[in-house]
């Protein structure tokens, strides 16, 4: 039971913090812009192609390394040539923007590199047991994953709270005109956040890849479940997003982990149920089964019960 | 240093600034004086190019009307909103290092020296902008302003709400800013503040220039102030 425990702990780990490296670039975005951008989880695809196209000829650590770059350039350019030009048209036009560039990119996805999946490995150099645990193996490289999504936290908090480019971003979100009237080219900074932001989604699709399968429907996957989280953690907040990831993370790791069942919980309750009766599916379902149903589940409670998130700032 | 030519600008299709001219020289205190609605304001924004001008505005000989606010403020112009705009969530020293120019290290000012010159705001570094006193904001306002080291600087309306004792400090912090070579375009109301450290005054009426002077000239002109600046 114990190594259950430990074990949906660490891949709960493992699945939060991606999803954070998802959410927050998604967060900054919206903080800065106010527009949800539909086509992030698109960037995290693109990451994943990204780095599997540059692994075939450099390695794996040279598609860790550029995938990203590619990706932040591509997101900043969308940003740039594309949304700051609908954006005078209001939020629902940059809505509809961002919602096409998503089926864009999954056509030039398919266009460029087929339909099937792609056999995107994990580098040799973590191939290996972290260590072993109750006789099980924590693989190497889910322990790489943790490493860098925690150092990713760490940076980029530290870069929004105590750097000065941090500052400069904080007050732009609130005071764009003044920040411009004090010599900051505002237009450049919202660039840089999209780069920034889309660039996350791309280190994310560059270590998901290996693990949760490079293909084409990889984005939508993910993609409404980070949509979840940002509602979950509180639309615009960095700390909300990372509270929301680890506890989808973990909420799905334990869930999959678990073998408890409603006839479980009916027969905790001292409740008989019918083979016969017409809901019978109901009562045999288990945990494992509805885990996927989990965080809607749980966004729907949140926005019943705090409809500003965990950490939410939207009334402000 | 900047020099305004037949200056118009509009709100929708309100002609707010109909044709206005005036100018401000090296080191110079200028005010710019007039009832409230009259365009003022919006003549301050033109110039910073958050309200579209039409016509000539002319900054250290380089034509300046239709560049973006941060292009004219990185020229050397200065500006210090009438709301203040204080950032609320950072602390007063990051307001301060928020209007740090990277390509100006040396500049007139440093964050230590607006401490030592306003001990209230060196006691009060660490706390959030957002629970400053509406004295402390404005201080903290116009000195964010002066980190970015600018050659003039255009102050909107700086005693507005302000305790007398305020209004005082407000007027020394703006005859240090002129002595250290940096030129005032103040905007104000108020007439005994605009009348004690102005070189020269400009009165505004209807969007339109009304009367140019010396502030001893100014006192002179009785039915100018009874028709544009008295209430």
């Amino acid at each position: 039971m114990l190594e259950v425990f430990i074990f949906a702990t660490l891949n709960g780990l493992v699945t939060g913090l991606l999803l954070f490296m998802l959410a927050s670039g998604l967060t900054l975005i919206f903080s800065m812009m106010g527009v949800l951008n539909f086509a992030h989880a698109s960037f995290y695809m693109l990451g994943a192609y990204f780095a599997y196209s540059i692994s075939l000829y450099l390695g794996f650590w040279a598609g860790l390394i550029f995938a990203p770059l590619i990706v932040g350039v591509l997101g900043a350019l969308v940003e740039r040539y594309g949304l700051r030009r609908v954006h005078q048209s209001g939020h629902v036009a940059e809505l509809v923007f961002t919602f096409g560039m998503a089926f864009l990119i999954e056509e030039a996805v398919q266009f460029f590199w087929g339909p099937d999946t792609k056999n995107y490995q994990s580098p040799d150099l973590l191939d290996f047991p972290l260590f072993t645990l109750f006789g099980q193996e924590f693989p190497a490289y889910r322990g790489f994953m943790i490493g860098i999504s925690i150092s990713i936290f760490i940076g980029l908090y530290y870069l929004l709270t105590r750097s000065r480019v941090g500052i400069i971003i904080q007050a732009a979100i609130t005071h764009p005109h003044t920040v411009a009237n004090l010599g900051h080219n505002v237009p450049f900074i919202f660039m840089g956040v999209f780069g920034v932001g889309t660039a996350l989604a791309g280190i994310a699709g560059v270590i998901a890849g290996p693990i949760l399968t490079t293909f084409p429907g990889m984005a939508v996957v993910l993609g409404s479940i980070v949509f979840v989280i940002v509602v979950i953690g509180g639309l615009g907040s960095l700390v909300g997003a990372f509270i929301a990831s680890l506890l989808i993370g973990l909420l799905q790791s334990y869930a999959i982990a678990s073998d408890v069942g409603v006839q479980d919980l009916l027969n905790v309750l001292g409740l008989e149920f019918d083979r016969n009766h017409p809901l019978t599916d109901l009562w045999t379902l288990t945990l494992p089964q509805v885990a996927p149903i989990l965080p809607f589940l749980l966004l729907v409670l949140v926005l019943i019960f705090r409809p500003t998130g965990l950490m939410g700032k939207r009334e402000q | 240093m900047l020099e305004v030519s037949d200056l118009h600008a509009y709100y929708g299709k309100s002609h707010i600034l109909q044709g206005i001219t005036f100018n401000v020289q090296e080191g110079e205190i200028v005010s710019l004086l007039g009832r409230n609605g009259v365009g003022r304001s919006t003549t301050v924004k033109a110039i910073m190019g958050e309200v579209l001008p039409q016509g000539s505005i002319r900054f250290k000989n380089q034509e300046i009307g239709g560049k973006k606010s941060f292009e004219i403020a990185n020229l050397g112009l200065g500006y210090v909103p009438e709301n203040r705009d204080i950032f609320p969530t950072l602390t007063a020293r990051q307001n301060l290092q928020l209007g740090m120019k990277s390509s100006k290290a040396n500049g007139r000012w440093s964050v230590e020296e607006i401490f030592s010159m306003f001990p209230n705001l060196a006691d009060r570094a660490e706390i959030d902008g957002g629970v400053l006193s509406g004295g402390e904001q404005q201080m903290l306002c116009m000195c964010r302003t002066l980190m970015g080291d600018p050659d003039m600087i255009m102050i909107d309306e700086p005693t507005e709400g302000l305790a007398p004792k305020i209004v005082e400090q407000v007027a020394n912090l703006l005859q240090e800013i002129a002595n250290r070579g940096v030129a005032i375009l103040l905007v104000e109301q108020k007439l005994n503040i605009a009348l004690n450290i102005s070189h020269r005054l400009y009165v505004m009426g209807h969007g339109q220039m009304v009367y140019e002077g010396t502030p001893a000239s100014l006192m002179q002109a009785d039915e100018v102030r009874a028709e544009w600046l008295e209430v």
